[in-house]
């Protein structure tokens, strides 16, 4: 689609370099912890070694010796405000620091605070706790059985491990279908805990001015409004009163869902400058930040697919168990504890499904956030895209042409899934001949066919994915009873230039040029004279954040909404300085002129001066609007990933010849930061499909706490990623946009696991769990008689 | 991540230094720092003293000379790879260096304190033993020449006394028809090692091998010789050998009681996997770690025959 703009005015589908990337390039930009305030204490965390067990002594009189040492917090000294414990955005409650029992490794135990950094890590090690080990519960299965020791002895009622149950569809519709059908396969698969890994640890600094009872707390949030509704909630009772709270999100050095949850380590912060009065910071350093912030995934699932002898689908069962660690800390909306994992019926047309979700409680750090993933559509689409596979090789089909025969046609939108979505636009066929014309998809089977022949081992993964995401509608999605609406306020100035703040985060997503590019779209002023803030409670209006791709579904089309407003008044004041009746006049992006005599026109320009100095006779100065945004439905994007893959027969090692990403997110705003979107989306995608994993032994060590064993890819392991697009517009967002930072993170991990699979087929293969490890499929390789 | 209290202490010459070692209690050597500064910060070291040897002058030279290259204490991997002489005599040692963790850490990494550090999932340990390197380590009473094979004992623990410094490593000049490798499968770049091998081959005017050294890292608790590999490598003409004249060669072969080239690489990167004694970690199991040393070890033998000419 061309631009409707010129490039001055780069509205939608103009690739404009990113306006923040200037400072972030030039080590400019302003992080967390490039914020200094006089007399700044420094706050560091003394952790649990332990997964669980009782705490029978905190000594911290050696800790107090040290010089710049000024105090140690304990669980003991928060209960007396009764801070010691939180709510989660899941209306479950996790401690900030415990008083009696430790529930995971890395656990909070106490606050040091001390002049300088240094002085708080000597406090840190200074301190001593005497424990008395329990035995943990790791497995999550281990964690239903009979025997299992209950875990959540604090809250009342809680008989066993088990946090909810959710399902979603006809269970015996489905069931009845499964009885029946000609052709039956299952697989059992885990898609394992992980973690977002941003560059930017976590970190506040927390300012409590003790005269004016006012709190600022700068910190490393995705949601920087709802964090001060949830601090207001929480410490209203020691007089926080929202009005007296400012949080403050600066420039962050990635989110990925990270960053949406309260860590105690903020609330310590908090506590800490309270009752010192004094500004203090805390920085979370690599390992904290992987050892005990929130995970995400973690879904152990156990799938079936009803179909017919020809690979017609015609239902599809997956029952669940989600390993929350020791509390319910995610991030999703209150009606959707499973997330979207509903999605899970994909781009297929089938008759039932039925989708049931078990959470229950271990001794890991607590989570489940949606990295990069619009609330447990990771799990969803891993699930079906490997299964649809599975189903592919057991009917002797090729698995494109499988899922072609499976499509929902795209003359069947808006489409109502079986779980109860209402897609709202979507042309799967078009997604899939595109990515098997870029890879050259014939070409590559009959080179795979002759390979196979000589004994090499090369696959094809295909992956046709449904996302869902823009979360989302007020009837259905709320935080804490908070409305999923965002907003925008856009401002013009005399001089027409304009500022605009959403409600909103950027944690990198390039938001001070998209937005700018939406309202130069609906205004016509160049966006490069529009300024985006975000960030700041005092002066963003109210939203519930960045996460979940929901920025353009819903600020971005706020931004519109208001931005059209002032188009409105800018046309009454157009007519007024061209003496025609509005009615008389046409809109070209930046300017009014009078229909049948066009060089009769007047720049926005010029009707943002005249609205603070020149205006028609009872109209309101100023230029100015304001739009809360509640979208009436979410947004389906989609697309199909195809991957090749070769393995060494000797080690075991996969690598990704090629990966070809066709994405279908309807009208783009700016194609560069798509595509950029895109290639940061694949990469998180190839991180847990080959590399990433944190693990736990039996007594709850993590296993992969530091860059050393936590195996973030880097530019050497990934491949040279191919994109291309179709564009479906979205039918219910003003600008036809759809959101897109998640598609890739969704799709890449089936099509890279499935290329394996396919790699190994012949000998028998019908799954790979992931991550695809070297060793993994040695031992593959070794039971199959293959190794080299 | 932030190491305990420590002084510091930056010697101006190698006296100096190794006067300082003398009278200071718990006192550590640092010359790049990128494996002490992370224990450091981990806290898995807590030295009282530091003597950062990094601005003592005339350390940090490449030379080849008296038959051998010598490498100084203070030569960074990045000097090692940008080294003209190491590239085209000593392919086995840029092999090496580029599999080090990363180019920033190899700016300021030293050889010698990869290899005076002892840990044996470093990578230089394994290709001095196949290079059959000379350590030199000066203390209070002067120089001392060690032998690789009697430098490294076990996990952090070499040959050098506290006192001493690894102020030079001594390689024996390749012969002319010679040649090496150093093989690393890693989990991602700038891991260790799940197996390294390295492999320096001589041979003779007939491609027979005359000499052959194959060490191993992050096989075991220290870094290994594969002696038995090596026996069964040397002796052995292992030459691609083609058309009739090679046909004629190979059936010779047979019939005089030998084996053919795939037979002899086969054995001896079995021998080698019979060397290791790994555990079981996040990189793979006993078993896998076994397997990658006999796989690593035919496909270094394979890369050192073609350097050397085969």
């Amino acid at each position: 689609m061309a631009p409707r703009t010129s490039a001055k005015i780069c509205g939608m589908g103009h690739s404009m370099k990113r306006k923040e990337d200037p400072r972030f390039l030039q080590g400019k930009g302003n992080y967390i912890d490039d914020f200094t305030l006089p007399g700044m204490l420094w706050l560091d965390i003394v952790r649990s070694p332990i997964a669980y067990g009782k705490i029978v002594n905190i000594d911290t009189s050696k800790a107090l010796e040290i010089d710049g040492v000024l105090a140690v917090l304990t669980g003991k000294d928060l209960e007396a405000y009764n801070l010691h414990w939180m709510p989660t955005l899941m209306s479950d409650t996790q401690m900030v620091l415990p008083t009696d029992t430790v529930m995971y490794q890395s656990q909070e135990v106490a606050g040091v605070i001390a002049t300088s950094r240094y002085a708080a890590a000597d406090g840190v090690a200074a301190v001593e706790v005497e424990y008395e080990p329990m035995k943990p519960v790791i497995d999550p299965f281990q964690a239903l059985e009979d025997d299992a020791p209950v875990l959540r002895t604090d809250k009342e009622g809680q008989e066993d491990n088990r946090i909810w149950h959710w399902e979603a569809g006809d269970k015996e519709a489905t069931d009845k279908i499964f009885d029946e059908a000609d052709v039956v396969v299952r697989e059992k698969m885990h898609v394992p805990r992980i973690h977002v890994a941003s560059i930017e640890t976590c970190g506040c600094l927390a300012d409590f001015n003790p005269v004016e009872g006012h709190l600022t707390v700068y910190m490393t949030t995705q949601a920087p409004h709802a964090i001060r509704t949830v601090l207001a909630l929480v410490a209203g009772h020691v007089g926080l009163s929202e009005e007296k709270i400012r949080v403050v999100s600066p420039d962050i050095g990635g989110g990925f869902g990270g960053k949406v949850p309260v860590y105690p380590g903020y609330v310590i912060a908090i506590a800490a400058s309270v009752v010192l009065g004094k500004p203090v910071k805390w920085i979370e350093d690599r390992m904290e930040n992987l050892q005990a912030d929130s995970f995400a995934r973690d879904y152990h699932m156990d799938a079936e697919v009803a179909a017919d002898s020809s690979g017609r689908i015609r239902a599809l069962r997956i029952k669940t168990l989600a390993d929350h660690g020791y509390s319910d800390a995610q991030a999703a909306p209150s009606k959707f504890p499973a997330g979207l994992f509903s999605i899970c019926t994909g781009s297929y047309d089938m008759e039932n499904a039925y989708a049931e979700v078990d959470a229950v409680y271990t001794n890991k750090p607590p989570g489940g956030v949606a990295y990069r993933c619009s609330f447990r559509v990771t799990e969803a689409v891993h699930c079906l895209e490997r299964i649809v596979d599975t189903l592919a090789h057991k009917v002797g089909k090729d698995p494109a042409t499988l899922r072609e025969e499976n499509f929902i046609g795209k003359e069947a939108f808006p489409y109502q899934s079986p779980l109860g979505w209402e897609y709202d636009s979507g042309d799967y066929q078009a997604a899939m001949d595109k990515a098997k014309e870029m890879i050259g998809y014939d070409d590559l089977r009959r080179e795979q066919a002759e390979k196979r022949a000589r004994g090499e081992l090369m696959g094809i993964g295909v992956c046709s994915f449904t996302e869902v995401l823009g979360a989302g509608p007020s009837k259905d999605f709320d935080i804490l009873g908070i409305k999923m609406f965002d907003s925008a306020e856009v401002r013009v100035h005399p001089t027409g230039k304009a500022i605009a703040r959403f409600g909103t985060k950027s944690q990198g997503q390039g938001h001070e040029t998209t937005y700018a590019q939406i309202i130069a779209e609906e205004l016509g002023l160049p966006a490069a004279h529009v300024q985006v803030e975000e960030g700041d409670t005092d002066t963003a209006p109210y939203g519930l954040g960045t996460y979940a791709s929901r920025s353009t579904p819903t600020a971005g089309a706020a931004g519109a909404m208001a931005a059209r407003k002032i188009r409105d008044k800018a046309a009454k004041i157009a007519a007024h300085l061209l003496e025609v009746s509005e009615d008389d006049l046409d809109w070209e992006p930046g300017t009014f002129s009078v229909k049948g005599a066009p060089d009769k026109s007047v720049s926005i320009q010029e009707c943002a001066f005249a609205a603070y100095t020149n205006l028609p006779e009872g109209l309101e100065p100023g230029m100015e609007a304001t739009n809360y945004y509640d979208p009436p439905n979410l947004t389906f994007p989609f697309g199909t990933y195809i991957c090749v893959v070769d393995i060494d027969r000797g080690t075991g090692e996969v690598s990704v010849r090629r990966f070809v990403a066709v994405d279908d997110c309807g009208n783009i705003i700016n194609p560069m930061i798509v595509q950029g979107q895109i290639h940061g989306g694949l990469t998180q995608g190839l991180g847990p499909a080959l590399y990433e994993e944190i693990p736990y032994d039996e007594d709850g060590n993590n296993l992969a706490g530091s860059f050393m064993d936590y195996l973030v890819p880097t530019a050497v392991e990934t491949p040279a990623w191919e994109t291309g697009h179709t564009v479906t517009p979205s039918p219910h967002h003003p600008l036809g946009a759809k959101g897109v930072g998640e598609s890739a993170t969704v799709g890449a991990p089936p099509a890279i696991a499935n290329a394996v699979v396919d790699a190994l087929a012949h000998l028998g293969v019908t799954h790979m769990e992931i991550p695809i490890r070297p060793d993994r499929v040695w031992e593959v390789l070794r039971e199959k008689g293959v190794a080299g | 991540m932030i190491p305990p209290q420590f002084d510091y202490h930056a010697p101006g010459s190698l006296e100096e230094a190794l006067a300082l070692l003398g009278e200071l209690d718990d006192a550590k050597v640092m010359s790049g720092g990128q494996s002490l500064l992370p224990m450091l910060k981990l806290r898995l070291a807590t030295p009282a003293n530091i003597v950062d040897i990094g601005r003592i002058p005339g350390l940090d030279s490449i030379t080849e000379s008296g038959g051998s290259l010598r490498i100084g204490a203070l030569v960074t991997e990045t000097a090692l790879e940008e080294n003209a002489t190491v590239a085209e005599r000593y392919p086995i040692l840029l092999d090496t260096a580029k599999v080090i963790a990363d180019p920033l850490v190899r700016n300021r990494a030293t050889i010698c304190g990869n290899v005076a550090h002892g840990d044996p999932a470093n990578d230089h340990p394994a290709t001095m033993l196949a290079l059959r390197a000379q350590m030199v380590a000066t203390g209070p009473k002067g120089e001392r020449t060690i032998g690789v094979d009697d430098f490294f004992h076990g996990l952090f623990m070499t040959s050098l006394d506290p006192g001493e410094i690894l102020t030079e490593i001594r390689i024996p000049a390749p012969g002319e028809r010679s040649g090496g490798a150093y093989l690393k499968l890693e989990r991602k770049v700038g891991d260790y090692a799940v197996a390294g091998v390295a492999v320096q081959l001589e041979l003779d005017k007939n491609g027979k091998v005359t000499r052959a050294g194959i060490g191993l890292t992050n096989l075991g608790f220290a870094p290994i010789r594969a002696s038995a590999a090596e026996k069964a490598l040397t002796g052995a003409t292992l030459l691609e050998q083609r058309g009739f004249k090679g046909a004629i060669a190979r059936v010779r072969g047979i019939f005089s009681g030998g084996l053919d080239a795939d037979e002899v690489i086969a054995a001896a990167a079995q021998a080698a996997a019979d060397a290791t004694d790994p555990v079981a970690d996040r990189r793979g199991s006993v078993e896998y770690k076994r397997n990658m040393a006999r796989v690593l070890t035919a496909r270094a033998i394979r890369q050192a025959l073609s350097r050397a000419g085969g």
